[in-house]
């Protein structure tokens, strides 16, 4: 697992995609970091709330190659055949792009250093913030990674990675849009939403339930993406 | 080392391997052939664990590679057809990857460096593997299968693309490398596995249809007796004689090679000896017998006869040689006596004993065989 996560990480920087997706992140954040400087606020949740619509285009570039390159090149043979277990392979891919991501993200940290200059910030909230975008950004890596599973093309995984992140993004108008007769799919829909749990810890709230929903979403999706890994050994 | 037993693969409905086995022993090299299709990428991929069997059983040392994977995987190196190479990686850092990967124990850098040594890379240890030639780039592959001195090496077709002096290379290294580990190779160049392998597995439409050394299959297959004759003296008569000998079955007249000299293609009854009564009745009619072979067979038309439409006959043929292992379906002496005169090395028309020596021409498959075969004619 520590293997495929160096080479992973590694490779992140020998191509030009942990540049691309470093330098895009940072860039929008600092963007929106600067308006708040502009409106003398030291309210960093307006960053972070901005960050979803960011993450939703720039995670699916992230996680695009990790598994479907592997396929087309050939090089899940020597992965397979190696003595490493397949949940190893999938929890490496993961943690690496999951590092990547954490790396664009403390960069926040340094815009809650440059606040304090100005003024004192309220250190529960950028952590809660903090944390909240590192959970969901995870959530969005489990689920492109397994996308990138399902294809050997890194341009159908980084497609459909994007509209499974619309998808979750529309996914509370989507509801809405039910007649009130499926009032209750309505509901367990936008209890599926990304975008409204990750509100909560922009507003400074830290409910369980969020907390938990992003790790189960992570861990079944992992899970499932072993599966998919298993399953193609037998067919 | 290896025991495969009854190993079985379908693709949906499509009998890819159909119940392969056999054992290799510690130290041993087996040379793996067959036609494109006939499944040897996909036995080679259920040994290694890329793939699973449908159903049977592979252990590696003792350990099953579906029940104990890791402990398996850690004894063999793998070359597939196509070298699982990042060709962004420098081959230094890819074959410390790989190191990494098998968890290996021996010292890294020096490890490295003796494998890169062995493979005759250690002067682009340094380059980006995407910068590589298709030679290099296959000696790489070989590099990373023997990262951690694994105790099976399974290489698929571990010469394609390499040069001339590469391949003498390749093939010394791994007749050396045999001596310490067992090796099961696949390829297609019929004389590399004959310079290599101790033994041969020969496979066709999923199924092994011989398992020898190659000696022994040409021993067990010439079941017929066929001899190249030039005489000094009228053709018509010579022929003539040829034929009335008691067990000639064929003659074949090959042309006028020397002035007064003809070349004779026979063929005679298994059965009987008859060269002594060829001898006889030439020199008795005071002809001369400039020269008198019989032709033997090469691996090529062993694996000819194994692999192409006529090779139930062949098969056959094989199974009949088998003293101690006679099973029910059997029908020896008669079946033997029948399939002699399918094997036909040498061309009526234009075959001269020379002919005999080079490689026949790929058969065609017939209908038979087709089904057998993936539908693109690749294999899997």
């Amino acid at each position: 697992m520590l293997a495929i996560f160096k080479r992973e990480f590694n490779s992140y920087f020998t191509n030009p995609m942990g540049y691309v997706f470093l330098a895009v992140f940072y860039f929008f954040s600092g963007m929106y970091f600067s308006m708040i400087l502009k409106y003398n606020t030291t309210d960093i949740s307006y960053v972070f709330s901005y960050l979803f619509e960011v993450l939703m285009f720039i995670i699916p570039l992230l996680c695009m190659r990790l598994m479907s390159e592997e396929k087309r090149a050939k090089t899940d043979q020597l992965l397979m055949t190696s003595p490493v277990s397949i949940t190893g392979l999938v929890l490496g891919k993961f943690l690496a792009a999951l590092a990547i991501y954490a790396l664009a993200l403390a960069v926040t940290v340094v815009y809650a250093i440059i606040l304090t200059f100005f003024a004192t910030p309220e250190w529960a909230v950028i952590v809660g913030n903090i944390f909240g975008s590192l959970i969901m950004g995870a959530a969005m890596i489990a689920i492109c990674l397994l996308i990138s599973a399902c294809t050997e093309s890194q341009i159908i995984a980084a497609i459909g990675g994007l509209a499974a992140m619309l998808l979750l993004w529309m996914i509370e108008n989507a509801a809405s849009l039910l007649p009130s007769s499926l009032s209750w799919l309505g509901n367990i829909l936008s209890q599926l939403s990304f975008a409204s749990r990750y509100d909560n810890f922009c507003n400074g709230i830290l409910n369980v339930s969020d907390v938990l929903f992003y790790i189960s979403a992570i861990v079944v999706f992992l899970f499932f993406n072993v599966r998919i890994i298993e399953k193609r050994r037998w067919s | 080392m290896i025991e495969v037993k009854n190993l079985t693969k379908y693709y949906g409905d499509k009998h890819a391997v159909d119940g392969v086995s056999f054992s290799v022993k510690q130290g041993e090299i087996l040379g793996f052939l067959g036609p494109n299709g006939a499944g040897k990428s996909t036995t080679m991929n259920i040994l290694t664990g890329y793939i699973s069997s449908t159903s049977g059983t592979v252990e590696i040392d003792g350990y099953d590679i579906l029940e104990n994977p890791i402990e398996a995987k850690q004894k063999i190196g793998y070359l597939p057809e196509l070298p699982p190479l990042y060709l962004d990686m420098t081959v230094q850092g890819y074959l410390s990857f790989v190191y990494d990967l098998k968890k290996c124990k021996i010292p890294k850098r020096q490890h490295i460096d003796d494998v890169c040594r062995r493979v005759r890379i250690d002067h682009v240890q340094h380059r980006i593997i995407k910068n590589l030639s298709k030679g290099y780039r296959q000696r790489v592959g070989l590099a990373q299968a023997l990262i951690g001195n694994p105790e099976v090496l399974i290489l698929d077709e571990p010469t394609v693309g390499l040069d001339p002096k590469q391949i003498i290379e390749i093939r010394d290294l791994i007749k050396v490398l045999g001596e310490r580990h067992t090796v099961i190779l696949s390829s297609h160049i019929l004389s590399e596995v004959q310079a290599v392998c101790d033994r041969l597995v020969i496979i066709n439409g999923g199924k092994i249809v011989a398992d020898d050394t190659a000696e022994n299959l040409t021993r067990r297959l010439s079941k017929d007796f066929r001899y190249i004759i030039r005489v000094e003296g009228p053709m018509e008569e010579v022929r003539k004689v040829l034929e009335g000998i008691p067990g000639m079955k064929e003659v074949l007249y090959n042309g006028e090679k020397e002035p007064g000299v003809h070349e004779f293609s026979l063929e005679s009854d298994p059965a009987l000896d008859i060269r002594r009564e060829i001898f006889r009745r030439i020199v008795g009619r005071s002809w001369v017998i400039l020269s008198f072979h019989s032709t033997e067979m090469t691996l090529e038309d062993i694996f000819l006869m194994l692999t192409s439409g006529d090779s139930a006959s062949a098969i056959k043929t094989l199974e009949a040689s088998e003293e101690d292992d006679t099973t029910t379906e059997q029908k020896p002496a008669e079946a033997t006596h029948g399939e002699v005169e399918e094997i036909q090395v040498v061309n009526p028309e234009t075959g001269t004993a020379e002919d005999v020596s080079k490689p026949l021409e790929m058969p065609k498959i017939d209908g038979e065989a087709k089904p057998k075969m993936n539908e693109d004619g690749g294999e899997e």
